[in-house]
């Protein structure tokens, strides 16, 4: 049985284990043991900065992605099966549009000569182009795009497990239907609500593509502080530094949150 | 249940417009990709193929459309035998160690993928695997193992090994057994976990960027580094013919994963 994971399991190793363990070697050893990586990551603004804004920007996606995504789930529950497929497809045929593809499409729907400010000015509500991208507010825009359908199937499958009488027991002990909502449906679908909010924060916390293409070179997330130190400065011990504390964060989470629920819970859905 | 309170009204109009959201964009691409107009303009001036006449016409989108299907058929002929194999021996090992495997086929989900291609640039340089054809198609094996291994270990779980063992009971070896009996039962997800696989290669952007170079750099790459430039709607066409692409494969492993139940 070992003999026949071997090959699937060298592959992993070769190219993931062995990798990221490079990356911290090389982030503690330059010609002896060296902390001063760690010491640049902690210390240097522009380091604390990208760590901050990704931190930040991460937070505003899952916020967004569990507001716009928590109605779609529910509405996804409580409609007739065929609704709830159609509703469902929606959700997720962005889901294998390619990334560059989406990102593509966004610069062509927000940028200054694109379909929105056409549009807006053809109604004459704008007199200038608004700017919507090549800065944070376009790069939120198409990350909560990507994002959502991770916090909208997580929802959905823990909605669905919760069983309907509950809500017809409330209505018939006299709550109201908010009051069934707030007391007896949203505390129930607290795990589903965790399950989405960690993959979207963890996924944007590595995000590259949608902040490089259209955040304008202002935001900058972490993942992109990487690829400069590499491509641009050929520091690899800096950049293996950030790769590794951005590793580290993104397991802290996961270990935070298996203390709540199970992680096959939060993973099963990607 | 479904009266029209201002809840529910509230309700349906906020999910109309997260749907008019999620989908929009996607839609917005074809559109642009048959205009005439050198600049986005909406709705298009006139229909016209020139940007696909641009994108089929120029040498480099072609040798880079090369790339990225050679290295998808290559992804899928090596990732599904080695998925296929690793979930099997999953499924019918009792040893602890297997869960520990498990998990580890499916770090490439959760590593950030930054921090795996980074530090596969890092190992490819030391190996002299970096701008090469078998690096890329390597790295693109390691992503695409999780999908493989997670489709077919569904599929596992429906089936039942005791008939694979009334096969070797009448005589049959563990191969022959597992291809006579087995097999052709967990097809569907098999193929299902090829496609997964198939797509995620022809999608993969980071990886790339870092570790393809010289004549093997796939569509993604050429299509990253002319985004960063300027808009041209060749983009449009080629993310429009991705697109049209990978709904007919997600459709094709849908179908699969039904039919095998």
């Amino acid at each position: 049985m070992l003999a026949l994971v071997s090959p699937a399991l060298l592959v992993i190793l070769a190219l993931i284990v062995l990798p990221v363990g490079w990356l911290a070697w090389q982030s503690i050893y330059h010609d002896g043991f060296t902390l001063e990586n760690y010491r640049r990551v902690f210390t240097e603004e522009i380091y604390w900065r990208s760590f901050a804004l990704t931190f930040e920007i991460s937070l505003a996606v899952t916020l967004i992605a569990l507001l716009l995504g928590y109605p779609v789930a529910y509405l996804a529950n409580a409609v007739p099966k065929g609704w709830s497929i159609l509703i469902l497809s929606l959700v997720v045929l962005p889901f294998w549009t390619s990334v560059l593809v989406r990102a593509y499409a966004w610069l062509a729907l927000l940028q200054r000569t694109g379909v929105i400010n056409q549009f807006l000015r053809y109604l004459d509500v704008i007199s200038e182009p608004l700017a919507l991208v090549h800065n944070t507010f376009g790069t939120v825009v198409a990350t909560v795009h990507i994002l959502l359908p991770f916090m909208v199937l997580p929802l959905y499958a823990t909605m669905q497990k919760i069983p309907g009488d509950l809500m017809q027991a409330g209505a018939s002990l006299g709550a109201s239907p908010s009051l069934t909502f707030f007391r007896v449906f949203l505390p129930l679908s607290l795990p589903g609500v965790l399950a989405g909010c960690t993959m979207v924060f963890v996924l944007c916390l590595g995000f590259y593509i949608t902040p490089e293409l259209l955040g304008g070179g202002r935001t900058v997330m972490v993942s992109m502080l990487v690829s400069r130190n590499v491509e641009l400065y050929n520091q690899f011990g800096a950049a293996s530094a950030v790769a590794v504390v951005l590793f580290a964060s993104v397991l802290l989470i996961f270990f935070a949150v298996s203390r709540f629920i199970s992680l096959d819970r939060v993973l099963g859905q990607k | 249940m479904m009266r029209a309170s201002p809840a529910r009204i509230f309700l349906y109009v906020i999910s109309a417009l997260v749907l008019v959201y999620l989908i929009l964009p996607v839609l917005i691409i074809a559109p642009i990709s048959f205009s005439s107009a050198r600049f986005l303009t909406f709705p298009p001036p006139s229909f016209s193929l020139r940007w696909y006449q641009q994108y089929f016409a120029n040498p480099a989108w072609m040798q880079a459309t090369r790339v990225t299907l050679t290295v998808a058929f290559l992804t899928v002929l090596i990732a599904t035998p080695c998925g296929v194999a690793a979930a099997y021996a999953i499924s019918q090992s009792k040893l602890r160690i297997m869960r520990v495997i498990h998990m580890a086929l499916l770090l490439p989900l959760v590593v950030p993928i930054i921090i795996t291609a980074v530090g596969i640039f890092f190992v490819y340089a030391k190996v002299g695997l970096v701008a090469t054809m078998p690096g890329l198609v390597l790295a693109n094996v390691m992503l695409g193992l999780p999908y493989v291994v997670i489709s077919v270990l569904a599929g596992l779980q429906s089936f039942d090994p005791a008939q694979e063992m009334v096969a070797r009971s009448l005589g049959m070896n563990r191969l022959r057994s597992f291809f006579a009996v087995t097999l052709p039962q967990i097809k569907s997800s098999v193929v299902a976990g090829g496609i997964f696989a198939f797509i995620s290669a022809m999608d993969e952007t980071i990886v790339a960027l870092f570790i393809s170079g010289g004549q093997y750099q796939p569509l993604t790459k050429r299509m990253f580094t002319a985004l960063r430039d300027e808009i041209d709607p060749t983009i449009a066409a080629i993310s429009t013919l991705m697109t049209a692409a990978s709904f007919m494969l997600v459709l094709l492993a849908s179908a699969r994963q039904k039919r095998s139940g």
